[in-house]
């Protein structure tokens, strides 16, 4: 019998793009750079975070028309992103054939308790996490996939780094738990008992991680992949830079060679001028996506 | 014996750990110079245009088209199956061309029609493979010499040319190691027969 929507299918996708980039597009001629610099799939979407910021007010799913016509204009898989809780914006996405749903801190929550039932669905998400239970709650919800929040739209790595350093040391400290403790860890990080278990006992998440927010450069795309995420996701590093195809492929080059410095040194030179940076402690708090998720 | 995982791009981790439960050593490889000495190489899944353009970019399509055609056993997995494949659907990305037949890609549609299904294999005794189908290619047509092993709904998705194994379906996402198994056997009498 041939079954759809299977969490091994929707996780698998996942599997699929790891040590890949997926890059942030808002029109189909920068979804073909895009996929031309060997991004292995995009993110469609009406402005890049950086805009989104920049331009304030309420964030929303994208257009589908936007959505559509990236679909036409290239062959990899194509993501958008809905609104935390928007499960009917999920709808909408799923009914556009999108390939996985980022229910995402970029755009404005819907809902200020609670996430998408993503077990609903067919179409798999990913959804952005700053430590371990906060990943482990959204993997319960039927999240195939994880990524670290960062601070997207800054060009500034340090909070996808301490995102990934925080969920990675959370790993290490419940293998080390004996298994009388892991129900009162699990009550204490707000995650699922079960998946508590499974994380203490295989010393890594049930599914696909990606690095998220902030990201730039080669050199932090390989900064990211040696602390041990699958892949990276870059917003608005590539098309706020000032030489996006170049930049494109480079960080595609390094996120494959990231443990290479000279490949590395070799495909970072002569990019041009990177996105313009914003340094995390001038953000007021209101202004930081990655509070945004319950 | 030594066994190479092509990886650029895409689930080589798996394959890693699926050719290892086979008593492998098992060799990533993202520079020419990774291939020496390898038994067999596996093309795993991904995203065929980007590993066909990291093969391109990073030298490796002549070396690993060299050693194919030299006998070496390779076995290709969905995105490894298009890269190996002589002709691609209404595209020219870069590819090995050594399997002798004509793929389409993404053919069972997008990420919602994506599926699994129990796939009998009368070259293993009927035996049923759990197969999970991503973004899936499938084959269309094949030429002189290459023998289907599997097909579903009418669709080829498994076939064997010589030393050439490839499937349109991910055997690395289940437990089930009858195809690494084979191929390891495939690898072992090319060792053999090369002393």
């Amino acid at each position: 019998m041939v079954e759809q929507g299977t969490f091994r299918v929707k996780s698998g996708l996942a599997e699929m793009l790891k040590g890949g980039v997926i890059m942030d597009v808002t029109t189909p001629e920068q979804a073909k750079i895009a996929e031309e610099a060997g991004a292995c799939a995009v993110m469609a979407l009406e402005r890049v975070p950086a805009d989104i910021r920049a331009a304030g007010g309420v964030a929303r799913m994208a257009d589908p028309t936007i959505v559509a016509r990236i679909q036409d204009a290239v062959t990899i898989p194509v993501m958008a992103k809905a609104r935390i809780g928007h499960f009917v914006e999920a709808q909408i996405l799923e009914a556009l054939g999108v390939d996985y749903i980022d229910e995402s801190e970029v755009l404005t929550p819907a809902d200020d308790q609670y996430h998408i039932d993503k077990w609903a669905f067919k179409v798999p998400f990913v959804c952005g996490a700053k430590n371990l239970g906060e990943a482990l709650r959204r993997i319960g919800e039927g999240a195939a996939m994880i990524r670290t929040k960062g601070e997207p739209g800054t060009g500034n790595v340090v909070e996808a780094v301490k995102h990934m350093r925080t969920v990675m040391g959370e790993i290490r400290r419940l293998q080390n738990l004996p298994k009388e403790e892991l129900m009162t860890a699990a009550k204490n990080m707000s995650a699922p008992y079960d998946l508590v278990v499974y994380v203490a006992k295989e010393g890594k998440l049930p599914v696909v991680n990606f690095a998220a927010g902030g990201i730039a450069t080669p050199a932090d795309a390989a900064l990211m992949m040696q602390l041990g995420v699958d892949g990276v996701f870059v917003g608005s590093g590539i098309f706020k830079s000032n030489d996006p195809a170049a930049r494109a492929k480079a960080i595609v080059a390094a996120t494959t060679h990231y443990n290479d410095p000279k490949v590395l040194a070799e495909v970072s030179r002569d990019l041009g001028e990177a996105m313009p940076g914003i340094e995390i402690s001038t953000l007021p708090a209101e202004q930081r996506m990655q509070e945004r998720g319950w | 014996m030594k066994i190479g995982v092509l990886a650029l791009q895409g689930a080589f981790r798996e394959h890693r750990v699926a050719l290892e439960k086979c008593g492998c050593e098992v060799v990533e490889v993202r520079k020419a110079e990774h291939l020496d000495g390898l038994a067999g190489l596996v093309l795993p899944g991904g995203e065929s245009t980007t590993i066909g353009k990291l093969l391109n970019d990073f030298i490796l399509l002549e070396p690993i088209r060299t050693l194919g055609l030299q006998g070496m056993p390779i076995f290709a997995t969905c995105a490894g199956l298009i890269v190996l494949a002589k002709d691609i659907e209404g595209s020219q990305q870069p590819r090995l061309g050594l399997l002798d037949a004509q793929v389409r890609r993404n053919a069972f549609g997008r990420q919602v029609d994506s599926f699994e299904i129990d796939l009998p294999v009368a070259k293993f005794s009927g035996k049923t493979i759990r197969s999970v189908f991503i973004r899936a290619p499938y084959i269309l047509k094949i030429y002189e010499g290459v023998e289907i092993l599997a097909s579903h709904e009418d669709k080829i998705v498994m076939v064997e040319q010589g030393n050439l194994l490839a499937t349109a379906f991910h055997p690395e996402l289940t437990d089930d190691l009858t195809l690494h198994q084979y191929f390891v056997s495939k690898c072992s009498e090319y060792v053999s027969s090369a002393r």
